[in-house]
């Protein structure tokens, strides 16, 4: 698809976009009530007085929810408050019992955080500033289509706990937006916070998006861009607003500050009320202010599991691994992991990486399962590699050993004995495969003894078929070469 | 800082009251006086002082992340005006977008 | 008449000479007889008899618990803003018509298993926004020493069931002064506990960070029975206290020598009414021949409490009020769509001041009034707080005030707003500033009961209590005459 925006336009405009990031933290309970925040069940099934909020309920806050929000702050690079407050934000909706979401606004849980999304052509790191990361509750679902003429409100997920993360308006085009969610949700699932999954909506992405020109530092008027369901969606719908803003702009027009919705190809302005954004935020007088002990924040940074950029630094250096083998390596936590176990157990991380990248990863693509689910376990894996490295069974062998390994969880050494698979390096044995091959093939075996030296791949290729991959192919090399050579 | 009949159109919007344009300009007068009285404050000096927010030194109490939930009595159809279901129902937006619109 | 004290009716029915059925009997003839219902004096706004019958039969299982409940076989009467399993909580007005909460408020899980029985749900001003009673969708309620005036409010049912003999205690809320004022205006007892003290969670809230839920009785002692038995933390509550609860009935026969009595002066203005001023120098008097030391004191914001109260209350009711949308329970009217079922309904349900103080508190919190208004009102709270925090640790003990600028004043007489907020100027401070207060009968005025009240520090209510013994004991009957 062509993008909407020209070179000569970016040559005079700029693109400045902030991302607002909503992430639903996976606690078992939700943020002020201990109803299950389990996705999927009856509608309204997961509701109590005080996420229903049923006359005199009041909220109780979740102490893992804070947690997690602790977890991902740090992994942000933010610093964490030692006192934040819950604010309420006033403003009415079907799926928001209590007329208000309870939210953070002057004082969130963490400010001043950063990620580097790549570095620029001298080498020199791009980094997106986070302004924030607050904690609030999520509103129910309203759903428009299921009865004619209503909405049907289920409010199960009213109250499960998100954070927000936003920041600032450091991206300068659609690529650098992707980039910084691709960044942000691989951080985001290095520290397990969430199931970040943009479907089912525990992942969720509005964008503030606005243009100026080149060498201008003052910032345009800003518009919101809301209902992007997918990385690239967002990526497609930044170009289209941008483009938008620089032909009003370039018409001498002005641009309305306003919310746009996207269709999946173009946005349309949101039909907003005049006036109708004044949430009148103050402090929950139900809450408390949060106050986090400094050690409980350092033991949480301490207790931070090894983030991408620090993984992938070390596979380089420990593992001796090129970039691309460990972009492909370190893309999910699980599979690093997995990874890891193989290659500790192995002592070869270069082999173990061609097998994890080659082989697991193509039956995983191909089964659609998950790593974690993977039946073969690493330490098998490993011993499969290691019946490789000391000649017990071919590397075609190994291949189909594999596929027995993945279709049964059973051993590779029980494999190979059970399948037959096991390297023949016997002579006897050898040579009669071969004097059967070149009984078989008469013509190439002549030609091979009268100096083409090139069909001795066809020859051992013959051998390899008739020994069902068995026969060990550098003595097989040495007995050819001696056998059709006197 | 006068209220207008347009600051109450407003509010009374923000806070969904319906309010008939004789009650609309009958609390225009009544706020006004009301918030004549707390002018009062205005005067009061205080810088450096923090606002009262929050009780108790120890800060907000937090609970465990299990259940159960707090147990109703009655389910949603015993005291929900209109439910099919399981859902709740209420009157179709008319843009159905966004909590803006509604 | 009056409903037989608390203790007895716990001792007699710990014993068994007494049936809880007999007491529960007493209560409704007694309810019959003055008239407490809609035509009449209209008390209660809903009541469940056969539901009392109920409770009542239980408590027989009962006796055999070492230690008798606190409130054994004792009917007590339940402000309709206060969840209950049993009868509507409507909380004065048209929106929650029918409303049957499917949960309770833990005080009324206590007052349970204290072995009380809930009697009835007592009528009260809107959303607990008024202090006449006279704000309630439901009619107003009557002073039952004087019908033709109001009983105070908001709390006005409850205080009207204890002053009518009905039951010896009343559960009422207090967020500026709504259960010691209509104590006052009844002639009885109406305690506000340090803010924390007691649950909130099934109090329908009004102002969160003022509500607490109050106790009236007939006489300080079952008073301080009916707090001890609800008093305490509440881990579904995020701003109840986790500190111990002491029994307020200890100090009932303690000396108050040597008791330091502040009189802060601000209470004491040349515009008080003389009657009630000669009534609290009689009770000062009292204390005085008492032992206590009774010396003048400063609480220099206190002419600044309405204007903060009347912006911090209704701001926080604005937010709190917008959860009755029409959409969950309670009253659904339709309009135009769902912008139209939310306007018809809330304009349907609401009553005059209660759109008032959701309009007063919108328009402070919005953009562009909230530094002028609410968090300059935040501010002078804390000044307010200081006050007080400033006079208790200079030694003084507990403060003694009057509790309200006049008597119970003529039904209808009142109609202009600010006036009527007016009634509440010197019991809101204590909101403000979290401590807890109580007001006591101290002599009557042409027939109308004349309040006095006790502040004292936070959680200290049984200081609080001693000093309430006393001089109750020490008026007698003057408290009455």
């Amino acid at each position: 698809m062509t993008s909407p925006v020209s070179k000569s336009t970016l040559e005079k405009w700029e693109m400045v976009v902030g991302l607002e990031v909503h992430v639903q933290l996976k606690t078992r309970t939700k943020l002020f009530c201990a109803c299950s925040a389990e996705f999927g069940a009856q509608p309204n099934a997961n509701t109590c007085p005080v996420c229903l909020a049923l006359p005199g309920a009041l909220p109780v806050v979740n102490k893992a929810a804070v947690g997690l929000a602790t977890r991902a702050s740090l992994a942000l690079n933010c610093e964490v408050q030692p006192v934040s407050i819950f604010a309420r934000k006033n403003y009415f909706y079907p799926d928001l019992p209590k007329g208000y979401q309870i939210s953070q606004y002057d004082k969130p849980l963490a400010l001043d955080g950063w990620v580097e999304i790549g570095a620029r052509a001298d080498g020199s790191p791009i980094r997106i500033g986070v302004t924030r990361v607050h904690m609030e509750d999520d509103a129910g679902k309203s759903i428009h289509d299921r009865f004619p003429g209503v909405t049907a409100v289920d409010l199960n997920r009213s109250g499960v706990p998100l954070i927000e993360i936003v920041s600032e308006p450091d991206i300068r085009s659609a690529e650098q937006a992707g980039a910084y969610l691709r960044v942000l949700k691989q951080i985001l699932e290095y520290v397990d916070v969430s199931d970040l999954n943009m479907e089912e909506g525990s992942l969720r992405v509005d964008a503030n998006v606005s243009a100026r020109r080149r060498g201008e530092s003052k910032f345009g008027t800003k518009t919101e861009v809301k209902n992007m369901n997918s990385f690239s969606g967002v990526e497609r719908a930044l170009e289209v607003e941008f483009a938008r803003h620089v032909s009003v702009l370039e018409a001498g027009g002005v641009i309305e500050q306003q919310t746009m919705l996207w269709d999946g190809s173009t946005v349309r302005p949101a039909r907003s009320k005049e006036g109708s954004h004044d949430y009148r935020y103050f402090p929950d007088p139900d809450l408390p202010p949060l106050i986090l002990d400094l050690q409980w924040i350092e033991k949480a940074r301490h207790d931070l599991p090894e983030l991408p950029a620090a993984r992938r630094a070390r596979f380089a250096s420990e593992y001796r691994l090129g970039d691309y083998d460990v972009e492909v390596l370190t893309a999910s936590p699980r599979l690093a992991d997995y990874y890891e176990s193989v290659a500790r157990a192995h002592g070869e991380p270069k082999a173990a990486a061609n097998w994890v990248m080659g082989e697991v990863m193509a039956t995983l693509k191909t089964s659609g399962e998950d790593i974690s689910r993977f039946r073969v376990r690493p330490a098998d894996l490993a011993a499969l590699l290691g019946l490789v490295r000391d000649g017990v069974v071919s590397h075609t062998a190994a291949k189909q050993i594999f596929a027995h390994m993945v279709a049964t969880g059973d051993q590779p050494a029980q494999i190979a004995e059970r399948e037959g698979l096991v390297k023949v390096d016997d002579d006897a044995q050898l040579s009669a495969w071969l004097d059967e091959v070149i009984a078989e093939n008469p013509n190439e075996a002549e030609r091979f003894r009268n100096g083409e030296k090139r069909l001795q791949g066809v020859l051992v290729g013959a051998v390899m078929k008739k020994s069902k991959g068995r026969a060990d192919p550098r003595k097989l090399n040495q007995l050819l070469t001696t056998r059709l050579t006197s | 800082m006068a209220v207008t009949i347009d600051d109450v159109r407003h509010i009374a919007t923000l806070a969904r009251l319906g309010l008939s344009d004789e009650r609309a300009a009958a609390i225009v007068g009544e706020l006004n006086t009301i918030l004549g009285h707390m002018d009062e404050l205005a005067k009061v000096d205080t810088a450096g002082v923090e606002e009262a927010i929050g009780v108790g030194a120890e800060g907000l109490p937090v609970r465990e992340d299990k259940g159960p939930p707090f147990p109703l009595a009655r389910s949603l159809d015993a005291f929900a005006p209109s439910v099919r279901d399981g859902f709740l129902l209420v009157p179709r937006l008319s843009t159905h977008e966004s909590p803006e619109e509604a | 008449m009056t409903a037989r004290s608390c203790a007895a009716v716990r001792a007699d029915t710990a014993a068994g000479h007494v049936k809880a059925a007999d007491t529960l009997t007493a209560a409704i003839d007694r309810a019959r007889e003055v008239g407490a219902g809609r035509e009449g004096l209209n008390i209660f706004a809903w009541r469940d008899d056969d539901d009392a019958r109920r409770q009542a039969a239980t408590i027989g299982d009962r006796l055999a618990d070492t230690t008798p409940g606190a409130l054994l076989g004792v009917p007590v009467a339940v402000k309709d803003n206060i969840a209950t399993l049993t009868m509507p909580t409507t909380c004065g007005s048209r929106i929650l018509e029918g409303y049957v909460s499917p949960y309770e408020a833990t005080v009324v899980k206590r007052l349970r298993e204290a072995g009380g029985i809930v009697f009835g749900k007592t009528n009260m001003d809107e959303f607990a926004m008024g202090s006449s009673t006279e704000n309630s969708a439901y009619g107003p309620t009557k002073n039952p020493i004087a019908p033709d005036r109001v009983p105070g409010g908001s709390s006005g049912g409850s205080a009207a069931a204890v002053a009518a003999g009905i039951v010896s205690i009343a559960l009422g809320s207090e967020t500026g002064g709504s259960v010691r004022q209509p104590a006052a205006f009844c002639g009885i007892v109406g305690v506000k506990p340090t803010y924390g003290r007691v649950s909130r969670f099934g109090l329908v809230a009004f102002a969160s960070s003022l509500d607490q839920v109050g106790v009236f009785g007939h006489t300080v002692d079952d008073a301080a029975r009916g707090l001890g038995a609800i008093a305490g933390h509440d881990a579904m509550d995020s701003t109840s206290a986790d500190i111990a609860v002491p029994d307020y009935t200890a100090g009932a026969n303690a000396d108050v020598k040597g008791l330091v009595v502040g009189l802060p002066k601000e209470y004491f203005p040349a515009s008080l009414d003389p009657a009630i001023r000669a009534k609290c120098d009689a009770a000062i008097e009292h204390l005085r021949a008492l032992g206590a030391t009774v010396k003048e004191v400063s609480l220099p914001h206190t002419d600044l409490a309405i204007p903060v109260y009347y912006i911090i209350a209704p701001a926080e009711a604005s937010s709190n009020l917008a959860r009755f949308d029409g959409v969950r329970y309670g009253l659904r009217l339709s309009g135009d769509g769902l912008r139209g079922m939310y306007e018809a309904t809330r304009s349907g349900g609401f009553g005059p001041e209660v759109t008032r103080r959701i309009l007063l508190g919108t328009y402070v919190l919005s953009a562009g009034y909230y530094d002028a208004y609410y968090r300059k009102a935040q501010q002078v709270r804390t000044l307010i707080a200081n006050d007080f925090r400033r006079v208790f640790d200079s030694g003084v003990h507990v403060l003694f005030t009057p509790t309200a600028p006049s008597t119970a004043f003529p039904i209808g007489a009142i109609s202009d707003p600010y006036e009527m907020y007016l009634s509440d100027i010197f019991t809101a401070t204590a909101n403000l500033a979290g401590v807890p207060a109580m007001s006591i009968p101290i002599g009557r005025i042409g027939g109308l009961p004349v309040g006095g009240q006790f502040l004292a520090s936070h959680f200290d209510e049984a200081r609080m209590f001693n000093a309430a013994y006393a001089l109750e004991r020490a008026l007698g009957a003057e408290a009455h005459a």
